[in-house]
């Protein structure tokens, strides 16, 4: 569905990713673990257009989307759940999943979407009229949610998602996003708890200093003595 | 709740020159009327899209100088044979010109400020206000320079052939002013709740993510850019057929900061934030002007405004709406427990 080949991408003069190349299959949940700075983030942003890659090609679904504005890729089905601050924190919850469609102008179907977030998520229903930055981190991280998916998307960039979150949180972010994958939509997810990541993913890829030094299945990295030794605490 | 205070603002508003005899005093809430207009329209760069716009007077002076040079007519001399002469226009025709002229300049410097934001901007529209005050000062043909514009037409009213009015006296002008100043504040209102608004709320609040869920970020900033242009220079048209002369001092830095202020102390990014800014610094320099030295007027000025930026941050309105909401809380909360008893 997705394929990236030999990406390269700056920030100034700073190269952050160095010749990567990687595969999603259309219904698979992929994860990319690594260390701060390993390139992760970029490697999402450059897929979802916020950051122009300087060489290589990204591919979605056939369709070259290297050189596409962050609109049309939207418009392509691929939402991004950016790290840090995810929500419009002066505007109330509804507002904030009002801006994941933006791009939309179908009404009814927006309210019924609308309507299944909130099934989904029934704090976002009571806080409906909250402003997004009085939410806690967990709650915000629901908005987060279902603001990319009120975009419809058929693939979605999830960056970081357990940063900052209560563990009793993490475990409920991590259900939520393994049950997006099983509604068919495919997911790649940036994560640096590599534990729960390899735990849930179908195909992993280890970053390190912008480059894929490993992948394989996330049984196979979780065995793999070095993924072990520097990322799992041993 | 809301509603009722607005319609007891507006019937006060419209009742002063029935009961106000002074015309002194209305020629002041004229005055602060106008630049109440202006602050509004920087409030939706300032307040809106986060966009510290300081060269803000450049479109209310254009729209000042279009209104009042198409109002009067003009001939430039392009070559040693050829003078290119325009014809007086009617004045709500000057008006219409100015504001789409103001419109025009936003634009432009829109579509060259935002390649480069933040403090880039910033300094754009300074540069802009000056360039454009230099040639006023200094396009003597056109513009008179410093001998400055008069004699220039009041608004006129009135149905073509059967009857018309010209406005001369205070209190006509005065209710012209409060008619597109409620015109502004519905076009703002609309236009903040509309997609378009959320679009410039999201730039202000989280660029990235407003990129990532598809908003082009230079398309609606440029649009705020030109709304608040033609609003700053329908304020400036009517400033000029009010006082009907107009000099480069018009586009002095100063009315540029005044407006910052009023928008900063009333609660940027509230709707009602730059009223109440722009009447209590409109007002103020005047109810001063009784009892303190004109120097002393500045500084009282200045510490009013350090004040309250450092007391209510987020200026007078959000800190209004803030003690009404924590008062009626406690009223609620000790009404349960007097029940509960």
């Amino acid at each position: 569905m997705l394929e990236i080949e030999g990406l390269n991408c700056y920030y100034g003069k700073i190269e952050a990713v160095r010749n990567l190349s990687l595969k999603v299959e259309k219904g698979q949940l992929v994860t990319l673990i690594g260390a701060n700075g390993a390139g992760k983030s970029t490697t999402l942003k450059s897929i979802s257009g916020i950051l122009p890659a300087s060489s290589g090609r990204i591919l979605f679904e056939g369709e070259d989307i290297t050189k596409a504005s962050a609109r049309t890729i939207l418009d392509l089905g691929i939402a991004h759940c950016p790290e840090g601050r995810r929500v419009f924190p002066y505007m109330s919850v509804q507002e904030n999943l009002d801006m994941g469609c933006f791009r939309r102008s179908d009404p009814k179907q927006i309210e019924s979407d609308l309507e299944g977030i909130f099934d989904r998520f029934p704090i976002l229903k009571e806080r409906r009229l909250q402003m997004a930055g009085t939410l806690s981190g967990g709650e915000q991280q629901m908005l987060a949610i279902g603001r990319a998916l009120m975009s419809r998307p058929k693939f979605v960039l999830f960056d970081e998602p357990s940063l900052g979150l209560a563990p009793n949180l993490v475990k409920t972010t991590f259900d939520i996003i393994s049950e997006i994958r099983d509604q068919d939509v495919t997911v790649l997810l940036v994560e640096q708890n590599a534990y729960a990541a390899l735990a849930l993913c179908d195909h992993a890829y280890l970053l390190e200093s912008g480059e894929v030094t490993l992948q394989g299945t996330g049984e196979e990295l979780k065995g793999n003595d070095y993924v072990r030794e520097a990322y799992l605490g041993g | 709740m809301s509603r009722w205070i607005s319609i007891l603002w507006l019937a006060f508003l419209f009742s002063i020159p029935l009961w106000m005899i002074d015309l002194y005093v209305l020629h002041i809430l004229i005055n602060t009327g106008i630049f109440v207009i202006a602050a509004m329209s920087l409030n939706l760069l300032l307040g809106y899209t986060g966009q510290l716009s300081l060269g803000h007077v450049a479109f209310f002076g254009i729209g000042a100088y279009v209104s009042a040079l198409v109002s009067l007519g003009f001939d430039l001399e392009l070559t040693d044979t050829y003078t290119f002469v325009f014809d007086a226009k009617p004045v709500w025709i000057a008006f219409l010109s100015g504001i789409i002229a103001a419109g025009l300049f936003g634009w432009l410097i829109g579509r060259v400020a935002f390649k480069v934001r933040g403090a880039y901007f910033v300094i754009v529209t300074i540069s802009f206000a000056e360039v454009v005050r230099l040639v006023s000062l200094n396009w003597i043909d056109l513009t008179e320079g410093p001998m400055a514009l008069n004699n220039i037409q009041p608004f006129t009213l009135g149905i073509p052939n059967l009857w018309e009015m010209t406005l001369y006296q205070k209190i006509p002008n005065y209710y012209l002013v409060l008619v597109v100043a409620i015109v502004c504040y519905i076009l703002i209102r609309r236009l903040v709740h509309s997609r378009i608004g959320r679009a410039m709320i999201g730039l202000r609040e989280n660029e990235p993510l407003a990129t990532s869920v598809g908003v082009n970020v230079t398309h609606y900033l440029v649009i705020a850019t030109v709304i608040s242009a033609a609003m700053a220079g329908a304020a400036g048209g009517l400033y000029t057929h009010y006082f009907r002369i107009i000099d480069p001092d018009i586009f002095l830095f100063i009315y540029t900061v005044t407006m910052v202020i009023m928008v900063v102390s009333g609660g940027k990014g509230t709707l009602a934030g730059p009223i109440v800014g722009g009447i209590i610094f409109g007002l103020l320099p005047e109810i001063l002007r009784e009892f303190a030295a004109p120097e002393m007027q500045w500084i009282i000025y200045g510490i009013a405004m350090i004040l309250i930026v450092f007391f209510l941050p987020d200026g007078i309105v959000p800190a209004l709406k803030n003690w009404w909401k924590n008062h009626r809380s406690k009223r609620t909360d000790s009404a349960e427990m007097d029940a509960g008893t």
